[in-house]
């Protein structure tokens, strides 16, 4: 595995880089059909960061989240997760997928869900004891939904499911969180709430990469962005990442009059 | 003759059906759940159907090489291959064309069953004079049943509840989440392809009780009657391996006291029969709970509703109102407050003022969506809590 043409000491920092980095993104390309939804994306997301992917509906962040992850399968290009394979740091990896992508009339209490979470440590057959109903209580209180413990799932409401979905995901216990639209669709207390877990995980040294679509809130809540449209358009910390020029290439110039764009003396 | 023959009382043959139905029945009813959960209910009748095609293949196999065909661990043995082939079709279809899986299901199971039905004829008209009887496999017959099919009924039954509690939290996640399974380290085309195996196993050991036709039925009835008195899975797994059994139980009893009827179809009628009581009358989820509950919910919306206008001074409109305020004595005919209207007028004015701010409140604002126009904000906040809104509210305010 050798690529003799290239300078030696600069490949020798990019691969430290990317060794220390929780996720990296080589190449990455999915297509549905003959059309591509994801095109070639490189991407390294730095450790102990809160990183939104941004771009305008049907620009696959979602989809390029989902073949990082495995779940759909990229057409080329690799994900690399701690320096290694997905399937050797599953434990350090946690996925919270859209709310919409299930069916919430599912036969289960709001515990039953985020134990889940402890499917790994279970296995098959390991007995759930006191300690796991500690760690989905612990993860509910997070998310401040411990009175919903013994709710049916169906009996919530959109912002009460996106906050059993990120307790499902921190009962998990993991360094990265990947979370796909965790603010779609819920209401600003719920907004409020996650975004305050986001950042508690991220002083513990956690890592957060989220699909996000509202750009008003961008720089409130992202350390770093990659801006995409099927390809990536800019990637890095936010003052530099989320420009105006990016966002007017993402979104092609769609964006409607009353969307808050960062308002930027151009470098 | 029906207690007789519910208490095993009726004689080897009757006694060994019915044992091998419950087993059947309960295996199916574990088996079938995972299959509802993931929404492909209707895959097990692909398979069913496409066990007919085995089953001619298998008997000529058996005849053609001089044993006798109607062997049935060969017919099974026979069948399963041509199901799990029909299996891997749905599969293929559904994934590599632009088919939907319902219609990937309508092809392969007309296509393996006209296969099954022509066999059968050939069949009919080879001169091996033992061919009478590969039809009992379309609804079963259990007339001449030997103790080793109701051994190998029963011990397929074990064998695939003992797999479904080996693999019940794998399915249910991927029931769930397919996307979170797999990130969890669950390989989905395995698990799939085990609850798929599991089907199939019960398929072809209940082709002998109820046939290809009804073993569907077995899969799917139990458990939509289960999910009607759940919201748990492990439950709704369990309860479905019950009603499976109670029916196939209570249908086999009834068939073998009235020996002119046919147990499969009086099984799955049992079952049916489980299923639309538990409709009508399971609590929660039940048509008339619902009913109930819809009935209770708009009486409190209408007394809250004249409530609050008798506090406001609104005059009221709605007949319904007035008369459900009447009824309780908190309104006139005319749609004046009563004394105790204008007390609960007033409280009721003063619990919707508390939600308000309870909502403008960052902290209160999960709690205060619990807001439904009937529960009193006691029942969702501490006294605390409340004291800190009405302090907020300010003193009472008079109402007359």
């Amino acid at each position: 595995m050798q690529a003799p043409l290239e300078d030696v000491t600069a490949r020798d920092a990019r691969e430290r880089a990317d060794q220390d980095s929780p996720l990296v993104l080589r190449g990455m390309t999915v297509a549905y059909d003959q059309k591509p939804a994801v095109f070639s994306v490189d991407a390294t997301f730095r450790s102990g960061k809160i990183s939104g992917i941004i771009g305008p509906n049907g620009a696959g962040k979602s989809t390029l989240l989902r073949a990082a992850l495995g779940v759909v399968k990229p057409l080329a290009g690799r994900a690399t997760f701690f320096g290694s394979t997905l399937a050797r740091s599953r434990n350090r990896v946690a996925y919270v997928p859209q709310r919409a992508s299930v069916d919430w009339d599912f036969p289960a209490r709001v515990v039953d869900v985020v134990a889940q979470g402890l499917y790994r440590r279970l296995g098959l057959l390991g007995r759930f004891g006191r300690e796991h109903d500690g760690m989905v209580m612990a993860a509910l209180e997070r998310v401040g939904m411990e009175d919903f413990a013994s709710r049916q799932i169906g009996q919530l409401s959109g912002g009460q499911q996106q906050r059993v979905f990120l307790a499902r995901a921190l009962a998990q216990d993991a360094r990265l969180y990947l979370l796909d639209e965790p603010f779609a669709g819920v209401d600003a207390a719920t907004e409020r709430a996650i975004i305050k877990v986001l950042k508690a995980l991220r002083s513990e040294g956690g890592t957060v990469i989220a699909v996000h679509h509202d750009l008003s809130t961008v720089e409130e809540y992202f350390d770093e962005v990659l801006v995409m449209n099927v390809r990536k358009i800019s990637a890095g910390p936010v003052e530099t990442a989320f420009t105006p020029e990016a966002l007017d290439i993402a979104y092609g110039g769609r964006l409607e009059p009353g969307m808050r764009v960062p308002q930027k003396e151009p470098a | 003759m029906l207690r007789d023959a519910l208490t095993f009382q009726l004689g080897y043959n009757a006694t060994l059906v019915t044992v091998a139905a419950v087993l059947l029945g309960i295996a199916a009813g574990v088996t079938g759940t995972f299959l509802f959960l993931r929404k492909r209910a209707l895959v097990s009748d692909a398979i069913a159907h496409a066990t007919l095609p085995g089953i001619g293949l298998a008997f000529i196999m058996l005849t053609l090489s001089g044993h006798d065909g109607r062997y049935l661990p060969g017919l099974l043995a026979g069948s399963a291959l041509t199901a799990m082939s029909g299996l891997f079709a749905v599969q293929w279809l559904s994934s590599r064309t632009r088919l939907s899986e319902d219609a990937a299901i309508g092809a392969v199971l007309s296509a393996y069953f006209s296969f099954g039905i022509v066999l059968l004829t050939v069949i009919q008209t080879m001169s091996t004079g033992q061919q009478a009887g590969l039809e009992s496999f379309l609804l079963g017959s259990t007339a001449g049943m030997l103790l080793t099919d109701a051994i190998l009924i029963a011990l397929g039954g074990l064998l695939v509840v003992a797999l479904v509690f080996l693999f019940r939290r794998p399915m249910s996640l991927v029931s769930f989440d397919p996307g979170f399974a797999s990130t969890s380290g669950v390989r989905l085309d395995r698990i799939d392809l085990t609850m798929m195996g599991l089907v199939l196993a019960v398929t072809v050991v209940g082709l002998k009780v109820v046939g290809l036709i009804l073993v569907v039925a077995l899969l799917i009835i139990p458990p939509v009657t289960a999910r009607f008195w759940t919201n748990r899975v492990e439950l709704v797994v369990l309860l479905a391996g019950a009603f499976g059994g109670i029916a196939a139980w209570l249908g086999a009893g009834l068939s073998a006291s009235a020996p002119d009827l046919p147990t499969g179809p009086l099984i799955v009628l049992v079952s049916f029969c489980i299923f639309a009581i538990s409709m009508a009358f399971a609590p929660r989820r039940g048509l008339l709970s619902s009913l109930v509950r819809h009935r209770r919910f708009q009486t409190g919306v209408h007394i809250r509703q004249g409530l609050l206008a008798m506090a406001q001074g609104q005059p009221i409109y709605e007949p319904l109102t007035i008369r459900l305020l009447r009824g309780r004595g908190l309104a006139r005919a005319d749609g004046m407050p009563t004394r105790e209207g204008t007390v609960r007028a007033a409280r009721a004015l003063r619990d919707e003022k508390r939600w308000e701010i309870a909502r403008a409140t960052p902290e209160l604002e999960l709690a205060a969506a619990r807001y439904d126009g009937r529960t009193q904000i006691e029942d969702v906040l501490t006294a605390d809590q409340i004291a800190e809104i009405d302090r907020r509210i300010g003193p009472p305010e008079a109402v007359q």
